[in-house]
């Protein structure tokens, strides 16, 4: 380490005082906006886990469909429609929908009951237990076993329930990439069962998943599907539009910038008064160095490494911090819904480098000004 | 003949615009010489402050030239004006400005270390000079820890450090006590001033005057050479 930003670091380091506020400071808001940033990921990432876990490659559907969970079924003719279309390798069928399921002991759960085309199970679950054949057997269903798996009371292999005066039972556990967003527990079974078992209005299909015969017939299928009337989407534009509802038409998107703002004011507002009076306190020593022979570039270098310095120490212990109360609540709760991903990771890091942009560029301004001459004259 | 430390000819500097302009030095002509230590005395508004810091290439005066050591400091760019003042000038302020972060030792390596000196290395020379002004065994603590007359020692060795030719003390005594006052400045005087270093102190204290060589009064921002005698009776 050059000697100039080891002064700077031992100036830091031995105002302990200042050096814990700054880090105090900088560590809350991170904190809290790793924490607010990931539990929107979390919720977002869940609501598109119907999509996430299916992994069709084009989701075909009605143009009022906003998200996964409030479907619009599909006349029957729309499949063979689809299918008819040029550049389209296979579509099947896909019922979603929600259903109330009375437990072996009487009480009541409502569960996301996932309906998969019969003949090619297109997109079934990764099985833990149990063998996907079995979902042929009569009144079979495959519970996930995820966060919300206890709310079945933890089922076995064989066990029963009921669903609209039918029976029902567990052949097998799965497991997905992704928990719901709601709470309810998700049970697979094939398409026609879950018309059978559930109520459903005249048209059944829920969404229809296709597979283009090439990257290259995507184009071709959306437009075709556009002209019919409806509306096809790519996996990935399905999700934008589905966190596009949550992020802009819910609030919760509005709500959670508000707080991670509210936390980036809060750690500005700390480190920057904080980091403000420091420069204040040694502003005379800044013009005794410049009167020595310091440059005024040298001196620079050394707030923006003391602001940097305690911008990433800040930055590492609250997302370590983060990290912990996230392991430590998912412990206790299964359902948390909070996801630390490489994005809110790089949010945080900018906001934490705009904190110590800002932080530093009043002090920076104050020891550009500070003249060796005011030091003599006192 | 002695050889010039500093040269100033002719410098004025003016502060203010209009009607509130104040000529704090005007039209001084100075020269200070190598083994001279020399005293800038003078009541509060003098312009000595102005005097120094123009000589000492801290600020630029309307006209005139200051030559240190030959070199015309104020046609220098301010980088090279910052290093020249690095490598060849001491300071000693009035107040030390001593960083109470940092231990005595690496208070006094600051010169060292801002001209890219080893840290170990500066630190080992710090320790050197902070023996030489009698403050063996206080490197590692912090300045605030000890007394005014030895934090005027610790500025005086970070002054030293680089081995300035030209060693510049503003008001040295005025925080301390009257022996440890005279003990500081004859401590300068025997051990630091040399043939080839050129001292120069801005003062009121009259019990120092014993020191000098030569004495500058300053006076409305004019500069006359002093009555040493008159002086030692003041």
């Amino acid at each position: 380490m050059p000697g100039i930003l080891r002064i700077a670091y031992k100036l830091l380091i031995n105002d302990r005082a200042k050096y814990a506020a700054l880090l105090v400071g900088i560590t809350f808001a991170v904190f809290l906006m790793i924490e607010m940033t990931s539990l929107f990921s979390g919720i977002l990432s869940r609501s598109s886990a119907t999509v996430i876990n299916i992994g069709a490659s084009i989701w075909v559907m009605d143009p009022a469909i906003q998200t996964v969970a409030n479907s619009i079924p599909l006349p029957s003719f729309m499949l063979d429609e689809v299918r008819s279309i040029p550049g389209v390798k296979y579509a099947v069928p896909l019922y979603s929908g929600s259903a109330l399921l009375k437990l072996h002991d009487g009480t009541y759960q409502a569960a996301n009951v996932i309906g998969l085309d019969d003949t090619s199970l297109f997109g079934r679950p990764e099985l833990i237990n149990g063998k996907i054949e079995d979902i042929f057997a009569e009144n079979a269903f495959i519970a996930v076993q995820d966060s919300e798996f206890y709310k079945l009371h933890n089922p076995k292999i064989g066990d029963e329930f009921e669903l609209n005066e039918h029976r029902g039972v567990f052949v097998g556990l799965a497991h997905v990439a992704s928990s719901g967003l709601f709470g309810i527990p998700t049970l697979y079974t094939t398409y026609n069962r879950s018309l059978q078992y559930i109520p459903n209005t005249r048209f059944t299909i829920t969404y229809l998943l296709v597979e283009p015969k090439t990257p290259e017939d995507v184009a071709a299928i959306k437009k075709a599907v556009t002209a019919d009337g409806y509306l096809a989407l790519t996996h990935d534009e399905f999700i934008a539009k589905i966190t596009d509802f949550y992020t802009y038409h819910t609030g919760i998107g509005t709500n959670m910038m508000i707080m991670t703002l509210i936390s980036f004011i809060i750690g500005l507002s700390i480190s920057g008064q904080t980091f403000y009076t420091f420069i204040l306190e040694n502003i005379e020593k800044f013009g005794a160095l410049k009167a020595i022979g310091a440059k005024s570039r040298e001196l620079v270098m050394m707030i923006l490494f003391q602001a940097s310095f305690v911008a990433l120490t800040g930055y590492g212990i609250g997302v370590g911090l983060c990290s912990g109360m996230i392991w430590m609540a998912r412990l206790y709760l299964p359902d948390y819904a909070a996801i630390i991903t490489p994005m809110n990771l790089s949010v945080a890091f900018i906001m934490v480098v705009l904190i110590a942009v800002l932080s530093s560029y009043v002090g920076v301004r104050k020891v550009l000004k500070i003249e060796p001459f005011d030091i003599f004259r006192g | 003949m002695a050889k010039a430390a500093i040269q100033a000819v002719g410098i004025n500097k003016s502060f203010g615009q209009g009607q509130a302009m104040t000529k704090a030095v005007q039209n001084v002509t100075f020269t200070a010489n190598f083994g001279e230590m020399l005293y800038v005395v003078g009541p509060s508004g003098s312009g000595k402050t102005t005097m120094l810091s123009m000589i000492s290439g801290i600020l630029r005066p309307d006209s005139g030239t200051v030559k240190l050591l030959d070199t015309d400091i104020w046609s220098l760019s301010s980088d090279d004006l910052a290093d020249f003042r690095l490598h060849k000038i001491g300071f000693v302020f009035q107040d030390y400005h001593l960083f109470p972060r940092l231990t005595t030792a690496e208070n006094v390596a600051i010169p060292l270390i801002l001209q890219k000196r080893d840290w170990d290395e500066a630190i080992a020379e710090a320790k050197k000079d902070l023996e030489i002004v009698g403050l063996k065994g206080r490197a590692d603590m912090p300045p605030v820890s000890l007394s005014g007359g030895e934090q005027q020692r610790v500025a005086i060795a970070r002054a030293i450090i680089s081995r300035p030719d030209i060693l510049i003390l503003d008001e040295p005594t005025a925080s301390l006590d009257g022996d440890t006052g005279r003990n500081i400045v004859s401590f300068v005087r025997t051990k630091i001033l040399t043939d080839k270093s050129c001292i120069v102190i801005i003062t009121h204290d009259s019990r120092i005057y014993e020191f000098a060589d030569r004495i500058v009064k300053m006076e409305d921002g004019k500069v006359t050479d002093a009555d040493m005698e008159n002086l030692n009776a003041q």
